[in-house]
C-alpha cells in the first residue's frame, strides 16, 4: 500500500512532448482515473509511474521513494494492459502464478495466492485452460488476477475495458470496482470513456494536450468543471454551449441568444457581473438542464419556446435537437411531453446549473 | 460496413454463380495441382524405379519405367557397405552441430534485433539478411584461401575435414535462420515482453520463458531449413573434403559411385533416396508447425 505522487513530470519523443509537465498526489488506496481524448497523455503518465517510459523530466514517487531509476519489476507494481497480454502457452494457473515464480515464492504461497485471486475473480473453474479458449471478459479477469496475486503496491490498469463488448464493459466496470473495494489497493486507471471515469474514480484527472486540466471527484467535475474542455468532456450527451450575450438590464444581468432572453439568477449577478457586454461568451447548460414546461417552475427555471429538429427518443428520455444561435442544441425531455420534428414546443431552462465559459481563455467564470 | 453487408447480401442474391465460380476455382487449382505434382515426382518416381533394377537392366534396352526384374540388390549392397553408412553417419554429425550452433546464435541474435532497439540495430538486421544473399559459389574461392591463411598462421589444417563443414554451414544458415525469427519475434505484441517485465523477467527469462515458446513454430521452421540446408548442401563438400572418411552424402555418393566414366545408376538411385529419407522424415513430423511458420513470415516481413 502506499501513494503515488507525481512531480513536474514531462515526457519528449524526440523533440515532440508528450507530457508537458503533471503534478498528481495521489494518496493510499485511492482510486484515480486519467480521462482524456486519444493522444492527451494519458498512457505515457501510466507507463512513465510503470517504469516501461523512460522519464525526461520531473519525479515519479511510489511511497517514499523517487523511482525514476528503479526497474518495473522492483517498483511493486501490476499493471493491466488494454489486450490483456496474457502469455498465450502458459494456462490461467500458470498466467497468474507466473511473476511469483520468478521470484521464487514458496509453492504453497503461490498456490494460497493463485487460489485467492481466482475466487475473488471466479476463475476457480478455468485455471487450467489457455488463453485462446477464453472469453474477451474470462482473458480481462485473468490479467487482473495475474495483476492481483502480486498483491502489488499500486495497480496500474491501461484502458482494461476498451476490447470488450459494451454489455461486458458495462458488468466489468462493476467489477473492477468491487474487487477495488475488497482489495483496497491504490489504482490509477486510464480510460478514454469519460462514463467509465465518473463511475469508477474516487477522483478523476481530466488530461488534454499533455497537460491537467482539471483533478477532482466526479461530481465536483461534472457540476464545476474549470474549463471548457471539461465542460464539455464531462457528461454525456455533452453540454452544450451557445454563443450569448451577456447585458445588464433593469431586472439584473441578462443572457441573451438569438430570440431567447433568458435571465442569470440573481445569485449569480456578483460572479458575471464583470462581464455584461463582454464579446465571446458561451452559454454553457447540459441537455439534462433543459426540459419540457412543467406547472411548477422553481426560481431560476425559465420557459422559452424552440422548434425541434430531430427527435431521439431512448425510452426512458427522448433527446430534442434544434437551433439556436446557429448551434444545435440538446434538450432531454420527457417521452410523454409529445415532441415532434417542426412543431413548436415549450421548454424550460434552469439556469441554476448556468456554466457561463469565456471561449477566448476557455475558462469556466 | 456497408461494403460488406452489400456484398454478402449479392452473394446470397446470387449464390448459383457463385458456386459455379468456386467450382471452376477448384478444377483449375486441381489441374495446376496435379501438374506440379506430376513435375516435382517424376523425378523420385524415376529414381525409385532405377533403383529397383540390376545393372543388367538398366543397361538394357527395355521402357525405362517399368521394373521387370525388381531387385532389391542396390540398397543391400548399400547399407552393407562402411563408406555409404560413414557417409550417413558424417552427414548425420554434421547437420544435427550445424543446427545447434544455428540455433544458438541466430535465436538471441534475432532476439536482440527485434526487441532491443539499440544503435544500428536495423542496418544490422538488414545486413543479416544481405549476408544470406550471396552465394556460397562465390565464397569457396576465398575460404581456400582463408584455411591456408589459418593454417599458416595457426597451424590447423582446415582441409580435408568433415568437421571444418560445421564451421562453414552456418555462414549459410545463421543468417536466414535470424532472418526467420527476427519476422517472428516482431510479431509478438510488444505488451507480452512489458507484462514479463513487471512480472519480474530480466532478458533472459523473457527469452527462454516467453519468447521461446511463443515463437515455437517460427523456430521450428528455421530447424527444418537449417537441417535441409546442412544435409543437402554439395558444394562445400565436394570442395573442401576428399577423403572417403570424412566425406558428406551428397558429396561421398558422387565420389564413390561413379568410377571414370562408369556410374553405378542402380546404387546412385537407391543411395540418393535413402539419403533423402531423413529430412522427409523430419518434415513430416514437423509440417503442422511449419506450415505456421511459412504462414506467419508471409504476413509479417
Amino acid at each position: 500500500m502506499a501513494q503515488v505522487t507525481l512531480r513536474k513530470l514531462v515526457k519528449n519523443y524526440d523533440e515532440t512532448p508528450a507530457v508537458r509537465g503533471i503534478d498528481l498526489d495521489i494518496p493510499d488506496k485511492e482510486f484515480v482515473v486519467l480521462v482524456g481524448p486519444s493522444g492527451c497523455g494519458k498512457t505515457t503518465t501510466l507507463r512513465m509511474i510503470a517504469g516501461l517510459e523512460d522519464i525526461t523530466a520531473g519525479d515519479v514517487v511510489i511511497g517514499a521513494d523517487v523511482v525514476n531509476d528503479v526497474p518495473p519489476k522492483d517498483r511493486n507494481i501490476a499493471m493491466v494492459f488494454q489486450n490483456y497480454a496474457l502469455y498465450p502457452h502458459m494456462t490461467v494457473h500458470e498466467n497468474m502464478s507466473f511473476g511469483l515464480r520468478l521470484k521464487k515464492l514458496p509453492k504453497e504461497e503461490i498456490e494460497k495466492r493463485v487460489q485467492k485471486a481466482a475466487a475473488i475473480l471466479g476463475l476457480a473453474e478455468l485455471l487450467d485452460r489457455k488463453p485462446k479458449q477464453l472469453s474477451g471478459g474470462q482473458r480481462q479477469r485473468v490479467a487482473m488476477g495475474r495483476a492481483i496475486v502480486r498483491d502489488p503496491k499500486v495497480f496500474l490498469f491501461d484502458e482494461p475495458l476498451s476490447n470488450l463488448d459494451a454489455k461486458l464493459r458495462v458488468q466489468m466496470r462493476t467489477e473492477i470496482k468491487k474487487i477495488h473495494q475488497q482489495v483496497r489497493t491504490t489504482t490509477v486507471y486510464v480510460t478514454h470513456d469519460q462514463v467509465e471515469a465518473m463511475t469508477l474514480a474516487d477522483r478523476v484527472v481530466v488530461m488534454n494536450g499533455g497537460r491537467i486540466e482539471q483533478v477532482g471527484d466526479p461530481n465536483h467535475l461534472y457540476h464545476q468543471p474549470a474549463t471548457k474542455f471539461v465542460a464539455g468532456f464531462i457528461g454525456s450527451p455533452a453540454m452544450n454551449m451557445i454563443a450569448c450575450g451577456l447585458e445588464q438590464a433593469a431586472g439584473g444581468l441578462r443572457l441573451r441568444m438569438d430570440g431567447v432572453t433568458l435571465p442569470v439568477p440573481e445569485s449569480r449577478t456578483e460572479r458575471y457581473k464583470a462581464y455584461a457586454g463582454k464579446p465571446g461568451l458561451l452559454c454553457g447548460l447540459r441537455p439534462e438542464h433543459l426540459f419540457e414546461q412543467r406547472p411548477h417552475l422553481e426560481p431560476g427555471q425559465h420557459p422559452f419556446e424552440a422548434v425541434p429538429v430531430v427527435v431521439e427518443p431512448m425510452g426512458n428520455e427522448t433527446l430534442v435537437y434544434f437551433a439556436l444561435n446557429g448551434h444545435d442544441v440538446c434538450a432531454n425531455v420527457d417521452p410523454g411531453c409529445g415532441a415532434k420534428p417542426g412543431a413548436p414546443l415549450k421548454l424550460v431552462a434552469d439556469l441554476r446549473h448556468l456554466h457561463l465559459i469565456d471561449d477566448a481563455s476557455g475558462k469556466v467564470l | 460496413m456497408a461494403a460488406v453487408l452489400g456484398a454478402s447480401s449479392a452473394g446470397t442474391a446470387s449464390a448459383g454463380s457463385m458456386k459455379r465460380d468456386r467450382k471452376r476455382a477448384l478444377y483449375w487449382s486441381y489441374f495446376f495441382l496435379v501438374l506440379f505434382a506430376i513435375f516435382f515426382l517424376t523425378p523420385p518416381v524415376y529414381m525409385m524405379i532405377t533403383s529397383l533394377k540390376s545393372s543388367a537392366e538398366i543397361g538394357a534396352v527395355t521402357n525405362p519405367w517399368f521394373v521387370y526384374h525388381p531387385t532389391l540388390e542396390n540398397y543391400t549392397a548399400l547399407i552393407g557397405s562402411e563408406q555409404y553408412l560413414t557417409f550417413f553417419k558424417n552427414s548425420a554429425i554434421v547437420s544435427v552441430v550445424v543446427v545447434i550452433i544455428t540455433m544458438i546464435i541466430s535465436i538471441p541474435a534475432a532476439f536482440a534485433l527485434a526487441r532491443m532497439k539499440f544503435w544500428g540495430s536495423t542496418a544490422l538486421g538488414m545486413g543479416v539478411f544481405l549476408t544470406y544473399l550471396i552465394p556460397e559459389t562465390l565464397l569457396f574461392i576465398p575460404l581456400f584461401k582463408i584455411f591456408a591463411f589459418v593454417q599458416d598462421t595457426l597451424g590447423i589444417e582446415m582441409m580435408n575435414h568433415y568437421w571444418v563443414l560445421m564451421v562453414i554451414y552456418p555462414t549459410l544458415t545463421v543468417p536466414f535462420c535470424t532472418w526467420i525469427m527476427i519476422g517472428y519475434f516482431a510479431s509478438i505484441p510488444k505488451e507480452l515482453d512489458e507484462a514479463a517485465l513487471i512480472d519480474g523477467a530480466g532478458y533472459l527469462q523473457m527469452l527462454t520463458k516467453i519468447f521461446i515458446p511463443v515463437a515455437l513454430p517460427g523456430i521450428i521452421a528455421a530447424t527444418i531449413f537449417a537441417f535441409t540446408v546442412s544435409w543437402a548442401d554439395f558444394l562445400y563438400p565436394m570442395a573442401f573434403t576428399t577423403s572417403a572418411d570424412q566425406l558428406v552424402l551428397p558429396a561421398g555418393i558422387v565420389t564413390i559411385l561413379i568410377r571414370g566414366d562408369v556410374y553405378a545408376w542402380g546404387q546412385i538411385m537407391a543411395a540418393c533416396l535413402l539419403g533423402a529419407l531423413p529430412p522427409l522424415l523430419i518434415y513430416a513430423f514437423l509440417m503442422d508447425y511449419y506450415i505456421a511458420g511459412l504462414t506467419a513470415g508471409a504476413t509479417k516481413g
